[in-house]
């Protein structure tokens, strides 16, 4: 059989100089240009800006009617990958071959006008998704429905509610019909019953024979709407097979990078100290030692402990380090036990990639042992609200408090 | 992509799924780094025309949402401007208007102005506004500018009847070559969508566009006959003034709005130039395009 999606020695480069300017001056432009030829001849010649593979020489083909989870940390150029196949932007080398009309959905709700109905929005929104205007005419009560909104149908969408403009958002998306549907994390909005439905939806699609490309931090969905998968890692494959093994070689993979911290063998303990740590390691709430994690997951922090002579008045420091090695949030504990347990409630740490500092000691000045930037681990999201704003940074933790 | 596979109607237009037997023997789309520049795909552009016409639509929707005066500010716009210039250039200034009343000779003049330059304007920023599209769903970019341009049009209708007010007014009837007064609008929405879309690309990369642009258009209003008639010019240098395409195109809405003789001429050199700054507005846009989901 055919493939109906191939995907050959694609590679995507980007220059970091140009994300941290992400746009120019003119004025900038000239004097960059006339120091170019000084910059060369510091340098040796050497190019100016440090690049990067989003994606390297990534090959694989789809074949009609399959389903394909992609899988990956962040960072692996899945992003990149399904941009690149939605022609968003351009590949640096390599091609793909699409044998059938691509409809992509990397956000739900693009293009929504906040002054314009629910009405309005269906027409606009649908456009932008590539149907022509009696396709969408001819489903307009369908997704009415979908969403649940008619008595809101000529009200400006600014006037919804969260709830209902992500419905609203799904609902035209979710009447594409292309030949090849590309998802990126749109599940992920919505509350649990809604999510269900799109659930559904989308396992709907898959049975009509649509070959549908689906990105998603939630493992869950993945399995469950993905017969295939295929992991990426640093912007390479890393595996590619049926959606089982590759979950599973994605949680070996954060296995191989993220462990648990265990006390190196020194040679000769000639100097033991009065406490030292053995092992620090992350578990779920069911046990299992686990280094990723939802934002709604509590996170189990097992420390053992090898006490040889407890000094007083000592305790165990604990803090969560962000990606920037920035102190997060502390904990404190209350004498020194062989083993201990720390429970970091759910819905406190944002999503991120977050690290390891703690010690043991008995004041500010006198640390018996340290683990710094170590047990590494990710929280990822895929249930607040705030997933709809997509890679928006919304703070370091959760805020504590409601409206009024 | 290569264009010629990019949009087969035929192709496109089928919605229901294929199944797994019926794959096309060529693929519809092949995603490859562009080499040189893409030549402009108008297969693309015209599968996409329903998008151009709802972002029209919308942008005409939206214009005067909230606004107190709605669409009167179309009338606004030049109607002060007009009566501005009548006072300082008509009485003040004694400038001559070509045998017209000046109110009127200035209207007429000032309509499509305000046409083209708001069309510039807004076409111009268009792209760097809707950069939460461009990042997130594949069309021909050039939809947007073209489509803010177009949303003008309909402010360009409502002064055209205040025009007419003013001509019944002062007594002035309108003649046959009124009926030139599409392929003049249409002349002139070319042309703004050769500026706007190349200024909108070069915003995407060089923010100065946004201050430059204002302060090029009212540069552009004294070096088009707007103010003055071009036979106030001496004869000389009207060539020069001609160079500018929005010369020959104002004095012709003139000509057609009055029923006076029409300077084929100017109106010729015109129509080239505004093909020529389409055209290369295009090449460059398209050149450019590439980098808009990564710069933007």
């Amino acid at each position: 059989m055919k493939p109906i999606i191939r995907v050959e020695n694609l590679s995507k480069q980007y220059t970091i100089g140009a994300k941290t300017e992400p746009y120019a001056t003119l004025r900038e432009s000239i004097v960059r240009a006339a120091r170019k030829p000084i910059d060369m001849v510091r340098r040796n010649g050497k190019a100016e800006n440090t690049k990067f593979w989003a994606l390297k020489d990534v090959n694989f083909d789809v074949m009609p009617g399959e389903v394909v989870g992609i899988i990956g940390r962040n960072g692996a150029g899945k992003s990149t990958l399904l941009k690149v196949l939605s022609r968003i932007t351009e590949p640096t080398t390599g091609r793909v071959e699409l044998y059938g009309r691509v409809g992509s959905l990397l956000e739900v709700g693009t293009g929504f006008h906040p002054e314009l109905t629910g009405r309005e929005n269906i027409f606009l929104n649908g456009a932008i998704l590539g149907m022509r205007r009696e396709e969408i005419s001819k489903k307009f009560d369908e997704i009415v429905d979908f969403a649940e909104i008619e008595e809101f149908l000529d009200t400006p969408v600014k006037r919804y509610s969260s709830g209902m403009y992500v419905r609203l958002a799904f609902a035209v998306a979710a009447h594409l019909e292309p030949e090849i549907l590309v998802v990126d994390e749109v599940l992920a909005v919505g509350d649990a019953q809604f999510q269900k439905k799109c659930l559904d939806k989308m396992k709907d699609v898959g049975m009509h024979g649509r070959t549908v490309l689906f990105v998603s931090h939630n493992m869950g969905a993945i399995r469950e709407l993905c017969q295939h998968g295929v992991v990426l890692a640093d912007g390479t494959v890393r595996f590619m097979g049926d959606v089982h093994s590759s979950i599973e070689s994605y949680l070996d993979e954060w296995k191989a990078v993220s462990e648990a911290y265990v006390k190196s063998e020194r040679n000769g303990a000639d100097d033991p100290k009065p406490v030292e740590f053995n092992r620090i390691s992350l578990h779920g709430s069911d046990g299992t030692e686990r280094y990723l994690f939802e934002v709604e997951d509590q996170i189990y922090v097992k420390f053992d402990v090898e006490i040889n002579s407890l000094p007083p008045n000592s305790s165990l420091f604990f803090m969560v380090l962000n990606k920037e090695r920035v102190p997060v949030c502390a904990f404190e504990s209350e004498g020194i036990q062989p083993q201990m347990t720390l429970k970091i409630d759910n819905h406190f740490l944002v999503r991120g990639t977050y690290s390891v500092h703690s010690f043991l000691h008995a004041a500010r000045d006198k640390q018996f042992d340290v683990v710094y930037d170590q047990v590494a681990f990710e929280i990822t999201d895929t249930v607040t609200p705030f997933v709809r704003h997509g890679q928006y940074h919304y703070g370091s933790v959760f805020g504590s408090g409601s409206w009024l | 992509m290569t264009p010629d596979t990019a949009a087969d109607p035929q192709l496109i237009q089928k919605h229901e799924p294929a199944g797994p037997g019926d794959l096309p023997e060529q693929p519809l789309v092949v995603i490859e780094p562009s080499r040189g520049s893409n030549p402009i795909a108008l297969a693309d552009l015209w599968h996409y025309r329903d998008l151009f016409y709802i972002l029209t639509l919308r942008d005409i929707k939206v214009r005067y949402k909230q606004t107190l005066l709605g669409a009167t500010w179309a009338i606004i716009q030049p109607l002060f401007t007009m009566i501005i210039f009548s006072l300082f250039f008509g009485r003040l200034a004694g400038m001559p208007s070509d045998g017209v009343p000046y109110p009127l000779f200035a209207f007429a003049g000032l309509l499509p102005w305000t046409f083209f330059s708001n069309a510039v304007t807004n076409s111009g920023n268009s792209l760097v506004g809707s950069a939460n599209l461009i990042t997130k769903v594949y069309f021909p970019r050039m939809i947007i500018p073209m489509a803010a341009v177009a949303s003008g049009l309909l402010d360009f209708v409502i002064a055209f009847g205040m025009l007419i007010v003013l001509m019944l007014w002062y007594g002035v009837m309108p003649t046959v070559s009124i009926l030139l007064l599409p392929v003049l609008v249409v002349l002139t929405s070319l042309l703004a969508i050769g500026c706007g879309m190349w200024m909108s690309a070069l915003n995407v990369k060089y923010r100065d566009i946004r201050y430059a642009l204002p302060f090029l258009i009212q540069l552009g209003l004294f070096v088009t006959p707007i103010i003055y008639p071009l036979s106030m010019v001496p004869e000389k240098w009207r060539w020069l003034l001609m160079l500018n395409p929005l010369t020959g195109q104002i004095e012709a809405y003139r000509s057609a709005f009055f029923g006076q003789q029409f300077n084929w001429l100017a109106l010729g050199i015109s129509a080239v130039i505004t093909v020529a700054i389409l055209l290369f507005a295009a090449y460059d846009f398209k050149k450019m395009e590439r980098s808009f989901a990564d710069v933007v």
